[in-house]
């Protein structure tokens, strides 16, 4: 944890390997010698893409409940973790996601429809249909494909960050996973990879505490999971990851090191899965009530909207009329996606190669001019 | 390799005045080196490919002529290899890794079948995968059951993979230049029985070996007989053999094996009306199981025999019995005798 000359001297490296860095208290009070100075406009953009976050992730799941979508992944709890990592990366800086982060894409300004067209799987989602609900891409936002194998993007993330390096951009890789993630086979490969050729790679682990049914300490016999870094020889630090400004501190000294050729770092964002894992998912099966009753006090959009209410940028007022913003957009692009039809049957045919090859485009014949499936798409 | 193979690449297009004797290694060392020297997003990672060059030396000198950062020895994982070459795909770069033998590729199946080759797809060509992954496959080199598996059904079951298998040097060098400049990912399996025991003429030039073109390097009229890799050579033996026997067997090295070209196949088979297929990967749901299909679905009127596969047995491959478990000639002639007198 020894502060790099090329950095000026910050709060995060004098804490040590176990302590968990935090700058607000629960009710939004930064800690003044820790406080990375955001100007208020950028801490407001955090709060809102937190808050809008939130709200799509509410309206949601209350579509899947009425079968309007198929299924959700939402971020209750851990909106800072995802969106104020995201804000403290530069935009040409490569977001790899796990699937619970679109907060991040949308931070970045992909557009609600894009995200909603997904989530319907209609002929305007840029997947085509080919994947279930919250499985987004975001090219124009530097966000990668998600995809629902554990821990795969983050061997391909260290593969990003080591082409940056080698084409000497100055672009790191944050790569989102879950706890459960340390446990796959890419989470060590990578650690070890981005470790050994030191690529500008940030491991963005968001402990949630919660592996779907596997609690935190079963997934890991680690006293923290930041000791993993020491094994692979790679800097990890410990933050607050319901703390939007600790993890914009911590993410924005570690993005410095990467592209500063010092190497990654692994960040264990200690949060909070508030909702369940999916739409499909009860977790009342698993955890109490009074666990989740506990972390809803350390809630990230509450604590941020406190610090801004101190700031006096930020009332009532002002969270009604956002509000009201998100709840219009959402309604628009809800009804948009819902009168958009599916994607066309030959499509489902293209994109597996480059150039249809011919046994492709006989099954896309066959497919396009036989019986119809019975049930409507 | 016989004097009809060798015959037909007199005719193959791009073939310069300049020829060096070559092996399948120094043929693929030779296209590695010459698209690297062409193309800056070329680098190649992989198990001692540096500064060892390769256990079977194919990258041999490469890491010398481009450094260790475009010649990169990585730690000893097979997903971190496949996990960090997508992401150099994913990022503009042209990666070419080496999986160290066929047999070890598993650990990173998962990023070979559900990423490199659902990328394209499941983004809506937002993100494309463009890499070749080499692999040693095949047995014949007394490597037991993991240093001689040919996997290469496992991966053409899984949609969005190309896979290839050279079975002569002048291929492997036009083929692997291809797939380098392939928009798709390719595997490309190289089979070590042929590595060094075949040298002929191979341009110094660069040139390409268009992807998804079987070749006829045997012509006949009794029966087909389709191979590819090492296996090509056992099948072109068979043939020699069978003539003796007043057969004329027509014996097609697919070279490509995913996608197929089927076009070449079926014209060949509504002329001889007869098939056998030769592989050395097990039978059971092997490629000779779907190409079977597809001539059934195809060209069902024109056959006259039912046809057959001369393949591995579906066991583990053997260390001691190795030649009892491939389908030399041996095996194969008997087969093309019985399916021509059908």
């Amino acid at each position: 944890m020894e502060v790099q000359q090329s950095h000026p001297p910050s709060a995060i490296a004098s804490i040590s390997g176990k302590e968990v860095f935090t700058v607000l208290d629960l009710d939004g009070r930064a800690d003044p010698t820790r406080d990375p100075g955001l100007e208020l406009a950028k801490v407001e953009r955090i709060y809102k893409a937190m808050l809008r976050t939130r709200m799509i992730d509410t309206r949601l799941m209350k579509l899947q409940r009425q079968g309007r979508v198929g299924f959700h992944v939402g971020a209750e709890g851990e909106e800072a973790a995802i969106v104020a990592a995201a804000a403290a990366m530069e935009d040409h800086d490569w977001l790899m996601p796990c699937y619970r982060e679109v907060g991040a894409a949308l931070y970045r300004d992909m557009p609600l429809q894009v995200y909603i067209d997904n989530m319907y799987g209609n002929q305007n989602d840029l997947a085509l249909g080919r994947q279930m609900p919250d499985h987004v891409t975001g090219r124009d936002q530097h966000f990668g494909s998600v995809t629902a194998p554990i821990g795969t993007q983050i061997t391909q993330a260290v593969g990003l960050a080591w082409a940056a390096m080698l084409k000497e951009e100055q672009r790191a890789v944050g790569v989102y996973f879950g706890d459960g993630a340390t446990s796959s086979n890419d989470f060590h490969a990578a650690m070890n990879f981005a470790a050994v050729f030191k690529t500008p790679t940030l491991f963005l682990l968001r402990n949630n505490g919660w592996a779907i049914s596997v609690p935190s300490s079963q997934q890991s016999a680690a006293e923290t999971y930041a000791d993993k870094g020491v094994g692979y020889g790679m800097r990890a630090v410990r933050c607050d990851g319901n703390d939007a400004l600790a993890v914009y501190a911590t993410v924005a000294e570690a993005r410095a090191r990467a592209v500063a050729g010092e190497g990654p770092t692994l960040i264990e964002l200690v949060t909070y899965r508030l909702g369940p894992h999916t739409t499909s998912d009860d977790p009342t099966v698993y955890r109490d009530k009074e666990e989740v009753e506990r972390h809803q006090k350390r809630d990230p959009v509450k604590r941020l909207r406190r610090y801004l209410e101190r700031q006096g940028v930020w009332s009532d007022e002002a969270e009604q009329a956002f509000a009201a913003e998100v709840d219009a957009e959402l309604k628009r692009a809800i009804e948009k996606a819902e009168a958009t039809p599916p994607p066309s049957i030959a499509s489902m045919f293209e994109d597996v190669f480059a150039e249809m090859p011919e046994h492709l485009r006989e099954q896309q014949r066959q497919c396009v001019e036989g019986p119809r499936a019975r049930k409507k798409h | 390799m016989t004097q009809a193979t060798q015959g037909n690449h007199a005719k193959d297009p791009g073939r310069s005045a300049e020829a060096a004797t070559m092996t399948m290694v120094t043929a693929i060392n030779d296209a590695l080196r010459s698209e690297m020297r062409t193309d800056d997003r070329v680098v190649v990672l992989g198990e001692d490919v540096g500064v060892e060059g390769g256990v079977f030396r194919v990258t041999a000198g490469l890491q010398k002529e481009f450094g260790s950062a475009r010649v990169v020895d990585t730690p000893l994982s097979e997903t971190g290899i496949i996990g960090a070459a997508i992401g150099m795909a994913l990022g503009g770069l042209r990666p070419v890794p080496e999986i160290q033998f066929g047999d070890f590729i598993f650990p990173a199946f998962d990023q070979l079948v559900n990423e490199a080759a659902k990328y394209r797809y499941r983004s809506g060509g937002e993100y494309t995968c463009p890499m070749v992954v080499r692999v040693p496959v095949g047995g014949g080199i007394r490597g037991g059951h993991y240093h001689s598996q040919s996997p290469e059904s496992l991966f053409i079951h899984n949609a969005g993979l190309k896979v290839v298998c050279p079975s002569n040097p002048y291929d492997a060098k036009g083929m692997l230049i291809s797939a380098i400049r392939d928009d798709d990912p390719v595997l490309f399996f190289e089979p070590k029985r042929v590595y060094r025991a075949l040298k002929m003429e191979v341009p110094s030039d660069s040139y390409t070996v268009e992807l998804g073109r079987a070749k006829v390097v045997r012509e006949g009229e009794q029966v087909t007989c389709v191979s590819y890799g090492a296996m090509l050579f056992e099948a072109l033996a068979a043939a020699e053999e069978v003539k003796a026997e007043g057969i004329e067997t027509e014996v097609i090295d697919l070279r490509t094996l995913w996608p197929l070209d089927m076009a070449t196949v079926v014209e060949s088979v509504k002329k001889t009306g007869r098939l056998v297929i030769v592989h050395e990967a097990a039978k059971a749901c092997g490629l000779g199981a779907e190409l079977v299909s597809l001539i059934c679905e195809k060209a069902f009127l024109h056959l006259e025999a039912p046809p057959q596969r001369v393949t591995g047995w579906d066991t583990p491959f053997p260390y001691t019995l190795e030649n009892e478990y491939l389908p030399l000639a041996h095996r194969i002639a008997p087969a093309l005798i019985e399916t021509a007198r059908y």
